[in-house]
């Protein structure tokens, strides 16, 4: 497939004009590095899906800071090479399948990390400065197995005292799902400020939300704090119920009885691949 | 209390509350523990909903203490983002933390890779969330896992997720004060690295813990586990139960018969 370009609609001040979901996967290049909230974060599962049907392939997931479904139907759906996150969980759904079995199978390289490192990789990237340090992580196996990160003596402190050194991370692309973007191309999370420090941190982030509504969140005194400016914000596609099954805010709850029957069809290749005809191709379901 | 008291309580059937009301009421007495650093911060992370019940069951008993539920939906503590908890917990403001673990060893080491090669080719688990920043940060660290067997309380862990000790020199502010888990408490002791017994739940003896746990341990005269009291059974199936519908539906609905939220 070929490797496909940005698409950049929120330009400067200038009006937003929305794309279609389909356009903002195929802007994601075969092979990216795309970071992805997890479920209680305001994950895209409508991109995951689109991304799907798109037939990307050869991404490097990034967990911020862990990965929940949409993770485990990309892997499932063959788009993944590659995954860095501090955990893989359905949650009371239990562990993801199709993670599971493309570890077992060799078919992904799973790269473990431990939460706060993942965000303090994102915000060294946000600073713009190529690492910051961290306390814990010594005594780890997880430090053993990351050669990228490095223990050094705090310079500030007594001899003797180590402390891990983590690299700036600024993924390719970062998708999420918010509630709604303004006329400009401003985008309404409310408190998952993760999003914003993800933002921040990436190359290119592409959003996708219920809404589009007329005016600017930034003139609101009571929208401006759980906005991310359009300046960190590429694309903005509308897809409603895009973050579902997972929950978004106080919009709607997380579909714990879909979950649970993804969970126990994506047992079996067979199963996901019928979950995935049904659900993400739209394919009527056989009796 | 005898093992006999706990086999015929009353008129009809079982002790007259759940395994797991007699595992919330226990992690809420080691919250509560006067000898320990008192807890007016507590954070509890994902899937965790005995924990949870427990720092509910201590705030309802009325108790100054202040809960960040890291999967909360509405009204969730955090307005930064969930780094924030790490945040808070790298300043020293976390009191307690909860952790667990697809294995234990003896000297409180967890592992929540998996078995096998790295990274769990054997058997993976979910992978090790916050834990090698959490478990040395936080003040105190209650462990906790409900299946007590030789597969998951090891001698000594496949892979380290986080340890449960630090060599002299490393910065670390606090480390396991217990584990809980099916059937007993143990307490631990960092300067030793190692578990002592200390309460048994009921039905079980030493020798039923011995039989069960893959690492050694001290055991003297261990107490019964004391079972929940009738205030601390109403609160969870009350107020307790009000409080958690919405982030654990599921666990609501099978111990405390709640219908799901939406």
């Amino acid at each position: 497939m070929a490797k496909r370009g940005a698409v950049g609609s929120a330009q400067g001040d200038a009006p937003m004009t929305p794309i279609s979901l389909e356009a903002m996967a195929a802007s994601v290049p075969d092979g990216a590095l795309l970071a992805l909230p997890p479920d209680n974060s305001l994950p895209s599962v409508a991109l995951a899906m689109a991304l799907i049907r798109g037939g990307a392939r050869g991404l490097r997931l990034l967990g911020v800071p862990v990965s929940g479904f949409a993770t485990d139907i990309l892997i499932g759906a063959g788009c993944v090479a590659e995954v860095q996150t501090s955990a893989v969980s359905l949650g009371e759904a239990g562990f993801a399948p199709r993670f599971t079995a493309a570890l077992k199978a060799g078919t992904i390289t799973v790269r473990d990390a431990t939460c706060p490192a993942i965000h303090t990789m994102l915000q060294a990237a946000e600073k713009g400065v190529p690492f910051m340090p961290l306390r814990g992580l010594i005594g780890s196996d997880i430090l053993a197995h990351r050669p990228d990160w490095v223990v050094q003596q705090n310079p500030f402190g007594p001899l003797g005292d180590v402390i891990v050194l983590l690299p700036a991370l600024s993924p390719e692309v970062a998708a999420f799902h918010a509630v709604m973007a303004d006329s400009y191309g401003n985008v309404w999370l409310g408190r998952r400020r993760e999003c914003a420090t993800l933002a921040h941190a990436s190359q290119r982030a592409l959003v996708t939300v219920e809404r589009v509504v007329e005016g600017n969140f930034l003139e609101d005194e009571r929208l401006a704090p759980g906005t991310i400016s359009a300046t960190y914000i590429e694309a903005v596609a509308i897809a409603q119920r895009g973050a579902r099954p997972a929950a978004l805010l106080d919009e709607y709850g997380f579909d714990a009885a879909y979950v649970a029957e993804y969970a126990s069809m994506a047992k079996t290749d067979a199963g996901f691949g019928e979950w995935m005809a049904c659900e993400v191709f739209g394919q009527v379901r056989a009796a | 209390m005898t093992p006999a008291d706990v086999t015929a309580p009353g008129p009809s059937s079982g002790p007259g509350f759940a395994p797991e009301e007699l595992l919330a009421v226990t992690l809420a007495r080691l919250i509560l523990d006067p000898t320990a650093r008192p807890a007016r911060h507590i954070a509890v992370g994902a899937a965790s909903p005995i924990p949870a019940a427990a720092c509910w069951l201590v705030a309802k008993l009325g108790h100054p203490v202040r809960l960040s539920l890291l999967h909360k939906r509405s009204g969730n503590p955090f307005t930064e983002g969930t780094r924030e908890l790490f945040d808070l917990t790298g300043q020293g403001r976390i009191d307690l933390f909860f952790l667990g673990g697809g294995q234990i060893d003896g000297q409180a080491n967890l592992n929540l890779i998996g078995t096998g090669d790295w990274p769990g080719m054997g058997v993976r688990f979910p992978g090790s969330f916050g834990s090698a920043f959490m478990y040395p940060m936080a003040h105190r660290t209650i462990l906790f896992r409900e299946e007590h067997s030789p597969r998951v309380l090891v001698q000594r862990v496949a892979h380290v997720s986080a340890p449960g000790v630090s060599p002299p020199g490393v910065f670390r502010r606090g480390h396991a004060q217990a584990l809980v888990t099916g059937k007993c408490v143990f307490a631990f002791d960092p300067v030793a690295a190692r578990f002592t017994l200390a309460s048994l739940h009921p039905g079980e003896t030493v020798h039923s813990i011995r039989a069960a746990t893959g690492f050694d341990f001290d055991a003297g005269a261990a107490p019964q586990t004391a079972p929940p009291g009738d205030a601390e059974l109403a609160l969870l199936r009350g107020p307790v139960c009000d409080e958690m519908a919405e982030t654990y539906p599921e666990f609501c609905g099978r111990i405390w018969g709640r219908g799901q939220a939406a």
